[in-house]
């Protein structure tokens, strides 16, 4: 684990009007994000992990301000002499800043356009960012075909005739063909295959070795981000219930939470005394979360004083955080070791 | 997931022949909308028989041998003339022969029977009466013609004795253009009111969905009969012409309208366009290099299977007596003379302007079906 941090999130909100009627009254928020910090080190790869609707992909469209952020701050390092607040930089001061971080989308059939040849497809962060054009643009792009296994000859292909595996990689071409520093990827792996999905997982911890990337990588399973991650960040109805060292967090667990997504996770060796965990109920609804912690209607260690009072995210072990408030007390069930 | 690295995958889910130039892979989406098009046996139809009628349109005045005000003397309620074919001299020849009219004794119709002494051969390139080009030059070449002393009315004659060919080649440049112009208004109108609606969204977009709403309940009919109601009398007839286009559109806009917000709204949020965003490409860029050329199908489409409403929409105002007026002539203006009933069944030829709506309106759907059976599986 690097020690400097390249993306410092602090205090990340962000909330979404739910409007009415003819006049489109506000009547609510859904509280999509609601303060949410967390840290990337230079090189490193944070896993996020939560079930559909926690608000991941939020996270993610805030931080390369995709969706402007209710409040919070957003500290990306540039450059050892450069660093921006992504929340509060205007947008046309940011285009030219677009070329040091990028993303990588969950569905290969709509990140691509479907009009554009590879060559164009791949080659578009180049050229917004003035880097390359012409003849040196396409030996960039074949360059960059090769790195992400493909063959440079297809760059005159368009994305249909391509299957998702390949299209996926043609999605992580175009996040690195500007050399940035960090990449979001958002369920790179969740709409292809399970032999596909273990391809693309290799190829993303190549290059990050290679090119020195920092990923965030959000996944809805913590099985996807075991292989990836140095730390993974569990998130829940908007806000974060732990984070921590993969290890710690796969082994000791500290959050509830935690401990039903981990009983979820398939072992390849049958294990009798392991239970999975069912969750009672939905998750909560982000509009209108419940009192308290908010994982109390579905936590089977939830006592009386888990409605009332919410719990704080406070370090519980070295660098484990959690946001439960009976942690310490708790005697939960990781993964097998 | 610690199998061996996959790096180099060879593409072999791929389609087979990848290499050559033509095949399937290196096709562009529009390439491929074109070619499934051109397999639509209906389209295809539509294609062939809509241009030779535009063609007709736009030839109208030297394709009809007759002015649409001409009257042939003593030919009231006349039926089409007979062809016959005879080779005269080694030159394979059609000619006809001169009617002469008499009265029934006692419904006191018109009787028409061929004289089958003098045979009329029919000329090509004939000189004939004077029509203008563009209102630039006159003209007086025909492409076909008899010689004076009988005439040729191949879809017989209406009660003042006019001829219907003439009439209803004349007709069909009225009747056909209406169509694209109306369709062109709406579009305009539409990819204007549609991508406000769609662009800034809220309470514009809340505003304009609601007029739109009360617009498509308005039966369009009664609408398109109050607005046409309005056009002054007086007006020439390429006024009433115009009049009449932007009715048809004031309608026709709608449809477009949702289409143009529905595709930018769906549009807007998919990953290729966040993408371009995260790339740094401007709000101008993102619209006119990825939401445009990604609906311009569908506009097409749209465009194409409104062209019919508009073409019927015409017919009926002007059948009902609100469209085109005497003496603009269209196909709905020629319909009128159906209207009573003794016509239809003594002189059934004049329901031939008819089977030309009936024809062309097909044709458009057709059209239509085949670009949108084409687009849809690339559509988005
Ligand atoms: N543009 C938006 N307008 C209103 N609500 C939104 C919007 N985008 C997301 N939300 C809401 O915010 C919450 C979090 O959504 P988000 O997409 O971030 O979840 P996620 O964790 O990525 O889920 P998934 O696993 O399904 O991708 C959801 O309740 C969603 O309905
Ligand atoms: S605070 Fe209470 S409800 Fe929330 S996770 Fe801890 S024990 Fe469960
Ligand atoms: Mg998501």
């Amino acid at each position: 684990m690097s020690a400097q941090p390249i993306l410092k999130v602090q205090g990340l909100k962000k909330y979404f009007p739910v409007e009415r009627g003819f006049l489109r009254r506000v009547v609510g928020q859904v509280k999509a994000v609601d303060d949410v910090s967390l840290e990337i080190g230079a090189g490193d790869t944070l896993g996020l992990v939560g079930e559909s609707g926690s608000g991941k992909t939020t996270v993610g469209r805030c931080i390369l301000r995709a969706l402007d952020p209710t409040a919070g701050k957003i500290h990306f390092q540039i450059n050892e002499q450069m660093t921006v607040d992504m929340a509060r930089i205007n947008r046309r001061d940011l285009r030219p800043l677009r070329r040091y971080a990028n993303m990588i989308f969950q569905d290969p059939f709509y990140s691509l356009d479907p009009r554009w040849t590879v060559l164009d497809i791949v080659g578009e962060p180049l050229k917004l960012a003035k880097l390359a054009s012409g003849r040196e643009l396409e030996e960039r792009v074949a360059h960059l075909m090769e790195i992400v296994g493909l063959e440079s000859k297809h760059l005159r292909r368009y994305p249909h005739a391509f299957s998702g595996g390949q299209r996926q990689r043609i999605g992580v071409a175009r996040a690195l063909a500007t050399n940035p520093r960090l990449i979001i990827a958002d369920e790179p792996v969740s709409a292809l295959d399970v032999s596909t999905q273990a391809q693309i997982l290799n190829l993303l911890k190549d290059l990050q070795t290679e090119f020195g990337l920092a990923y965030l990588f959000i996944a809805h399973d913590l099985s996807v981000v075991e292989h990836i991650s140095d730390r993974v960040a569990v998130m829940y109805v908007g806000k974060l219930v732990e984070v921590a060292p993969k290890e710690r967090l796969f082994f000791f667990p500290k959050h509830p939470y935690t401990e039903a997504l981990l009983s979820a996770v398939p072992r390849p060796e049958p294990d009798l005394e392991k239970k999975r965990i069912i969750l009672p109920g939905e998750i909560a609804n982000p509009a209108d979360p419940p009192s308290g912690c908010a994982f109390h209607p579905r936590c089977q260690y939830a006592q009386d004083r888990c409605r009332a009072e919410t719990p704080a995210l406070r370090e519980v072990g070295p660098g484990q955080w959690a946001a439960c408030h009976f942690a310490e007390e708790l005697e939960l069930v990781g993964a097998p070791q | 997931m610690d199998e061996a690295d996959n790096k180099g995958a060879p593409s072999h889910d791929l389609a087979p022949a990848p290499d050559a130039d033509s095949s399937i892979e290196y096709l562009s989406r529009a390439a491929l909308i074109r070619r499934r098009f051109w397999r639509h046996r209906l389209a295809r139809l539509g294609i062939a028989v809509l241009l030779p009628l535009y063609f007709l349109a736009i030839f109208a005045d030297f394709v009809a041998p007759y002015r649409a005000d001409t009257r042939l003397k003593g030919f009231k309620d006349a039926p089409p003339s007979v062809i016959r074919f005879g080779v005269e001299a080694n030159i394979f020849q059609p000619y006809v022969y001169a009617r002469k009219r008499s009265f029934h004794s006692k419904t006191f119709r018109e009787i028409y029977t061929e004289v089958e002494e003098v045979k009329y051969p029919i000329h090509f390139f004939v000189r004939g009466e004077p029509y203008s080009v563009l209102g630039l030059f006159e003209l007086d070449i025909h492409l076909f013609g008899v010689e004076d002393g009988t005439n040729i009315t191949l879809f017989g004659t209406d009660i003042v004795g006019r001829d219907l060919f003439s009439r209803t080649t004349i007709a069909a440049r009225v009747s056909l253009f209406i169509g694209l112009g109306g369709v062109a208004i709406s579009f305009v109108l539409g990819c204007l009111i549609g991508g406000i609606s769609g662009y800034f969204g809220g309470i514009i977009d809340e505003f304009i969905q609601r007029v739109i709403d009360l617009l498509i309940a308005i039966p369009t009919l009664p609408l398109w009969m109050a607005l046409s109601a309005a056009i002054p009398i007086k007006w020439s007839v390429t006024q009433t012409y115009f009049a009449i286009t932007i009715v048809l559109s004031v309608v026709g806009w709608t449809g477009l309208a949702r289409v143009v917000r529905g595709k930018l709204l769906s549009l807007r949020d998919l990953d290729f366009v966040t993408a371009a965003r995260l790339s740094g490409g401007s709000d101008l860029y993102v619209i006119t290099r990825h939401l445009l050329p990604n609906f311009a199908s569908h506009l097409i489409v749209s465009l194409t299977l409104a062209i019919p409403g508009m073409i019927l929409g015409e017919t009926a105002l002007s059948f009902i007596g609100l469209g085109m007026q005497e003496p603009g002539v269209s196909w709905g203006v020629l319909l009128q003379d159906t209207m009573n009933f003794g016509a239809l069944v003594h002189q059934p030829w004049k329901l031939i302007p008819g089977f030309f709506i009936i024809v062309t309106v097909l044709m458009f759907n057709f059209v239509g079906d085949g670009l949108r059976d084409a687009a849809d599986p690339y559509s988005l």
